[in-house]
């Protein structure tokens, strides 16, 4: 559903506002790395807008952080109405490694809410890429939950409290020879 | 002059030719030794939890749901791909792939559950107790992760009790 609103929405061109709210600088770094011919994102009609009322997308970089929370809101507020946020590296998908620091509040969805996820620490170029081309709808998703369990136990199950004390020994009363 | 130089930089522009890079359109393959999105081989694990204590961003959560089975949670929201969990394992169950097209709309797409059979010890059940003070505060034996707020909880005991541990710590992140 948000592909294809996406793709009617936002079908000529992306203006993207470039937010870092407390990031190392690495993430940045890749965003501006995208832009160049080498990557060329101007191909999907991707350009770069100085101020979050021009823009389209808006690219989180960084953790929200207790000073920087209140500005990335304002900066959400100010776009005008059909709008993207991408949250780039693991900062802004999870708060990264400092997520419990006293000043990271966490992951930026915790203040704006986030459309994409592009994890990585920081993310290859072709990564963020890869983002933009998914919610273009040019490519399709390669990831899911993956859920692994044992359909039964292999042993008879082991009951602690059949456990008692005896001197120095525990003895197990129910045991069942496996 | 500035004419010629004008010519001069058309000249190299076409020496150049096309440098963008094809990529959405055609693979890219990554370089040797690139870490990507790391994968648990529930064949192998053993559910030792090394990999849990040893992650630096805390997003390997370990809850022993009862003596026999222990659930072991790999978030990847906040993985910085270091690959010390690989480094650590025993069993070499953790593998770091070339995966780095991870883009998602909804962050839960990159967990990754285990739900592991621990054998039992027949004699001590899972753990000792430690002697001293300061070995208890290890995290050994069985632990107690948030999983439905996936929250890691600095908590772990040398036996299995009814009450949960979540409740021990409160942490207000707003």
């Amino acid at each position: 559903m948000l592909k294809t609103l996406c793709q009617k929405m936002f079908r000529r061109s992306l203006w993207v506002y470039h937010a870092n709210s407390g990031g190392c600088n690495g993430c940045d770094i890749e965003v501006l790395n995208v832009l160049t011919p080498y990557y060329d994102a101007e191909r999907f009609g991707i350009k770069l807008a100085g101020s979050p009322r021009h823009a389209d997308v808006m690219l989180c970089q960084g953790p929200a952080m207790r000073s920087t929370a209140k500005a990335l809101q304002r900066a959400y507020e100010a776009m005008p109405a059909p709008k993207l946020v991408f949250a780039i590296g693991s900062c802004a998908c999870g708060g990264g490694l400092w997520y419990d620091s006293y000043n990271v509040i966490g992951p930026v969805e915790k203040v704006i809410p986030v459309n994409y996820y592009i994890p990585g620490c920081p993310p290859r170029p072709e990564a963020i890429l890869y983002g933009v081309a998914l919610a273009l709808g040019l490519v399709d998703k390669k990831t899911c939950p993956q859920h692994f369990r044992h359909p039964v136990l292999p042993i008879p199950r082991y009951h602690p409290e059949d456990l008692r004390g005896e001197g120095e020994q525990m003895i197990y009363e129910k045991m069942d020879k496996v | 002059m500035s004419l010629l130089s004008k010519l001069k930089e058309a000249l190299v522009c076409l020496k150049a030719g096309r440098v963008t890079l094809p990529y959405p359109a055609q693979p890219r393959p990554v370089p040797a030794k690139f870490r990507g999105r790391p994968i648990f081989d529930a064949a192998k694990c053993i559910g030792c939890a090394g990999c849990a204590n040893n992650c630096p961003a805390r997003e390997i959560l370990v809850l022993d749901v009862c003596q026999e089975i222990r659930i072991l949670k790999y978030l990847g929201r906040r993985c910085t791909y270091c690959g010390r969990c690989a480094e650590v394992c025993p069993e070499k169950a953790i593998t770091m792939s070339d995966q780095f097209e991870t883009a998602t709309p909804s962050i839960g797409d990159l967990q990754q559950t285990l739900e592991l059979f621990m054998s039992t010890c027949q004699r001590c059940g899972r753990c000792f107790k430690e002697p001293t003070p300061l070995e208890q505060l290890k995290l050994k034996g069985y632990r107690f992760d948030d999983l439905a707020n996936e929250r890691w909880i600095f908590r772990s005991k040398a036996y299995l009790t009814e009450e949960a541990a979540v409740d021990d710590m409160k942490i207000e992140l707003d």
